[in-house]
C-alpha cells in the first residue's frame, strides 16, 4: 500500500484467527527491557496524539475570545478590521479566493495527472518510466518560495495575453471580467502555479493505484479484442477511480493549504474593494491572510481573528484529507 | 459510432463485422483512430508536465546560477551589504537552514520511529487506529496551521520571543508524519520469519525489534528521514511567522535573529535592484540544490540498501 494514502498497516486485514498482520507472536515477556520499550513507543504515539489535539484545543482557545467580539458575521462579511477597538471581520473574501483558486489548481491537475499517471504505468516505454516518474516526483521537491518567484516574475510575465484572450472571449461572464489587476498576480495566475504543485501529488498516487490494476482483468479486455485505449477505459480506469478520487482530494488539501506561493503571487487588495467573482481579481487566501499579516500578531485578539481563518483553513483541510481516506478505505474494502 | 455500438453490432452481426481484411490485428477505423489519439494525448501529458520543470529549473539555474560559481556565495554573510551593491554571500541563510533542520529532525526522528515502531511492532485496537488517524491528520495539516499553532503557544501563552527553536518546533509537526509512514512502510517490509527465528531463540520482543527489525529496515527508514528533511527545508511559512531575517551570521536556536535560504529570498523577493536580484534567484538555486541533493541522497540509500531478505 502506497505511503501517500496514509494507510498504515493497523487498517490491514486481520487473519481469520484474528491477529492483525505480523500478530502472533505475543513475545512480549513482561521484562523490564519489553516494557520500557513497548513504553517508549506508546508514549511516542500518545504524544502524537495530544500534539494533534491541542492544535484544535489552542486554535480554539485563541478564536472563540475574539470571535465573540466580532461585530458581523464572520462567515458572510467581507470586512477585515481588527485594528481598532472595534473587532469588525468575515472570511467570505478569503473562503472565495481560497475555493477558487484551488478549484483551477485541480481542473488543471487532475486530468493532467490522470493522463501522466496513464502514461508512466500503461504507454511509456519500459525505459522511460521509471525516470519519468522520478521526474514528475522532482516537481513536488521545488520549495514553494520558489514556485512563487517562479510564478510572479517568469510565468507571470506571459500571463498577460492568456488574460486578455480570455476577457474578449468570456468578459460577460462575471468569472472572467477585467478586475483591472496586472496579469501576474491574479487568482488564476496562483491557480495555474499552484496547479503544477499538486501535480506530482495526484500523479504519485494515480500512477500506484493504476499500477496495481489486476493483469488478469487487463488481459482479459485485450483479448476480447480492446484497443489498448478500450482496455484502460473498461479496465484500468473503473479500477483505479477511487484511488484518482483520493488522490485529487489529497492534493486539494495541498491546494487550500498553500501559503508562501500564493502570498508571493497574489496582490492583496484594499480593504474597500468592491467585490468580484473575476478570476483576474487578486485577494487573499486564508493561509496568505495570515501570512501577509504575521507582523502583526501584537494583541492577543488581533491574533484571535487570524486563529479564527486558520481554524477554517484547518478543518477545510480535515474534511477533505477525511473524504480522501474515507474513498480508499471504501476502495480497499472493493478489492479485497 | 462509439465503441460499445461496435461490440454490440459485432454481437449481432458477427460474420459480417469480423471480415478478414485486415489480418489478425485489424480494428476498425473510428475504434484505431480513438486508440492513436489516445496515445498522442497521454505522450502531449507526459510533455505537458515537463514543460514547468523544465522552465522552472531553467529559471532557476539562468537567473541564479552564476552566484553559486563565486566561492564568496559560500563563504561570506550578506552582513553590510545593501541591496545596491554586488557581492556577500549566502553562508548565514545556509548555516541556518541546516541547523533549522537537524535540530527538527532531532526531534522528529525519535518520535517518529517510535510511533511507526507502535503502529507496526505493538499498536492493536482503538489505540492504534487513533494513533494512525491523526498522523493522517498531521499529514494534511497546512504548514501555516501548524505554524500559527506554535505562535499561539509560544508566543501567545509563553511569551516569548520568536527564536529559532519555535521554527524547529513547527517543523517537527510536518516531518513527523513523514517518517512515521516511511518509517512504517519499511517495517512491513521486514519479513516475519526474521522476528520469529528471533523469538524462536529466546530473544525478547524488544531486543528482535531493536536489534533484527530496525536494522534490517535501516535504510528505508534513512530514505524516510532524508525526504522528510528536504520536506522541512522548502517550508517558508512558519519561517515568516516565527523566524524573522537577518543578513548577520547567526547560530542561536534558543536567543536573537536565525536567517535561512526561504527568509532570504522573502526578504529581497520584491527588490528591482539588479545585485539584490541576483542574490534572490541565487539563494533559490542554492535552496533548490540542497533539496536536490537530499532527494537523490535518499534514492540512493533506498536503492543501495533495500532490505535484505
Amino acid at each position: 500500500m502506497p505511503t501517500i494514502t496514509g494507510v498504515s498497516s493497523v487498517d490491514e486485514l486481520r487473519d481469520p484467527e484474528g491477529h492483525g498482520p505480523l500478530q502472533g507472536d505475543r513475545a512480549s515477556t513482561g521484562r523490564l527491557g519489553d516494557r520500557l520499550f513497548s513504553g517508549t513507543a506508546q508514549g511516542a504515539s500518545i504524544l502524537v496524539i495530544a500534539i494533534v489535539t491541542l492544535v484544535g484545543v489552542f486554535l480554539l482557545s485563541q478564536a472563540i475570545p475574539a470571535l465573540a467580539k466580532d461585530k458581523v458575521n464572520f462567515l458572510t462579511s467581507t470586512q477585515w478590521n481588527v485594528d481598532g477597538k472595534l473587532l469588525q471581520f468575515g472570511i467570505a473574501n478569503l473562503l472565495w479566493v481560497t475555493v477558487l483558486s484551488s478549484a483551477i489548481a485541480m481542473v488543471v491537475a487532475v486530468p493532467l495527472g490522470v493522463a501522466v499517471a496513464l502514461f508512466i504505468t500503461q504507454y511509456a516505454p519500459r525505459w522511460l518510466s521509471r525516470p519519468a516518474a522520478s521526474l514528475v516526483d522532482l516537481l513536488a521537491a521545488v520549495p514553494s518560495i520558489v514556485y512563487g518567484l517562479w510564478g510572479l516574475q517568469v510565468l507571470g510575465t506571459h500571463m498577460d495575453g492568456i488574460q486578455s484572450f480570455l476577457v474578449k472571449l468570456f468578459g460577460w461572464i462575471p468569472l472572467f471580467e477585467d478586475a483591472g489587476i496586472g496579469a501576474a498576480s491574479t487568482i488564476l495566475t496562483v491557480g495555474v502555479v499552484l496547479s503544477i504543485m499538486v501535480l506530482p501529488i495526484v500523479t504519485a498516487l494515480s500512477r500506484e493505484v493504476f499500477a496495481q490494476t489486476p493483469t488478469t482483468n487487463m488481459e482479459a479486455a485485450l483479448a476480447l479484442g480492446a484497443t489498448r485505449w478500450e482496455m484502460i477505459r473498461t479496465a484500468v480506469l473503473p479500477f483505479g477511480k477511487p484511488g484518482v478520487i483520493s488522490a485529487s482530494m489529497l492534493g486539494l488539501g495541498r491546494a487550500l493549504g498553500e501559503t508562501v506561493a500564493v502570498t508571493v503571487i497574489l496582490s492583496a487588495l484594499a480593504s474597500n474593494t468592491a467585490w468580484s467573482w473575476s478570476v483576474f481579481n487578486g485577494g487573499e487566501t486564508f493561509a496568505s491572510k495570515i501570512a501577509n499579516n504575521a507582523a502583526e500578531f501584537d494583541s492577543p485578539q488581533k491574533a484571535g481573528a487570524f486563529m479564527a481563518a486558520g481554524l477554517v483553513l484547518f478543518g477545510l483541510t480535515f474534511v477533505v484529507n477525511a473524504v480522501a481516506r474515507v474513498v480508499i478505505e471504501r476502495r480497499k474494502a472493493f478489492v479485497e | 459510432m462509439t465503441a460499445a455500438d461496435v461490440t454490440a453490432e459485432a454481437s449481432l452481426n458477427p460474420t459480417r463485422s469480423r471480415e478478414p481484411t485486415g489480418g489478425f490485428d485489424h480494428r476498425s477505423g473510428p475504434r484505431a483512430l480513438r486508440d492513436l489519439l489516445a496515445r498522442v494525448v497521454m505522450w502531449a501529458a507526459f510533455a505537458t508536465a515537463m514543460v514547468p520543470l523544465v522552465w522552472i529549473l531553467w529559471s532557476v539555474i539562468t537567473k541564479g546560477g552564476a552566484m553559486l560559481l563565486d566561492s564568496h556565495w559560500w563563504t561570506n554573510s550578506q552582513r553590510g551589504i545593501t541591496n545596491r551593491v554586488v557581492g556577500g554571500g549566502a553562508v548565514h541563510a545556509i548555516e541556518g537552514t541546516i541547523i533549522e533542520a537537524l535540530a527538527t529532525a532531532v526531534m522528529a526522528v525519535p518520535i517518529g520511529v517510535m510511533t511507526a515502531i507502535y503502529l507496526v511492532e505493538y499498536g492493536r485496537g482503538r489505540l492504534a487506529k487513533t494513533v494512525s488517524f491523526t498522523v493522517d491528520i498531521l499529514t494534511g495539516i497546512p504548514s501555516i496551521v501548524a505554524a500559527l499553532f506554535i505562535y499561539a503557544i509560544w508566543v501567545t501563552t509563553f511569551g516569548f520571543q520568536r527564536v529559532g527553536f519555535a521554527v524547529t518546533l513547527a517543523l517537527v509537526l510536518l516531518m513527523i508524519p513523514v517518517v512515521v509512514r516511511s518509517t512504517e512502510e519499511m517495517l512491513k517490509l521486514v519479513p516475519n520469519e526474521l522476528r520469529e527465528a528471533s523469538y524462536a531463540l529466546g530473544v525478547p520482543k524488544w531486543k528482535t525489534i531493536a536489534r533484527i527489525v530496525v536494522p534490517t529496515a535501516f535504510s528505508g527508514i534513512i530514505t524516510g528521514v532524508l525526504l522528510g528533511l528536504a520536506r522541512v527545508m522548502g517550508e517558508t511559512a512558519p519561517l515568516l511567522i516565527l523566524g524573522p531575517y537577518t543578513k548577520s551570521i547567526a547560530t542561536d536556536l534558543f536567543g536573537g535573529l536565525m536567517p535561512t535560504l526561504p527568509t532570504m529570498i522573502n526578504q529581497d523577493r520584491t527588490e528591482v535592484l539588479q545585485p539584490a536580484v541576483d542574490r534572490v534567484w541565487g539563494a533559490a538555486a542554492t535552496l533548490i540544490l540542497m533539496i536536490l541533493l537530499l532527494n537523490i541522497a535518499g534514492r540512493l540509500v533506498s536503492r543501495l540498501g533495500a532490505p535484505k531478505t
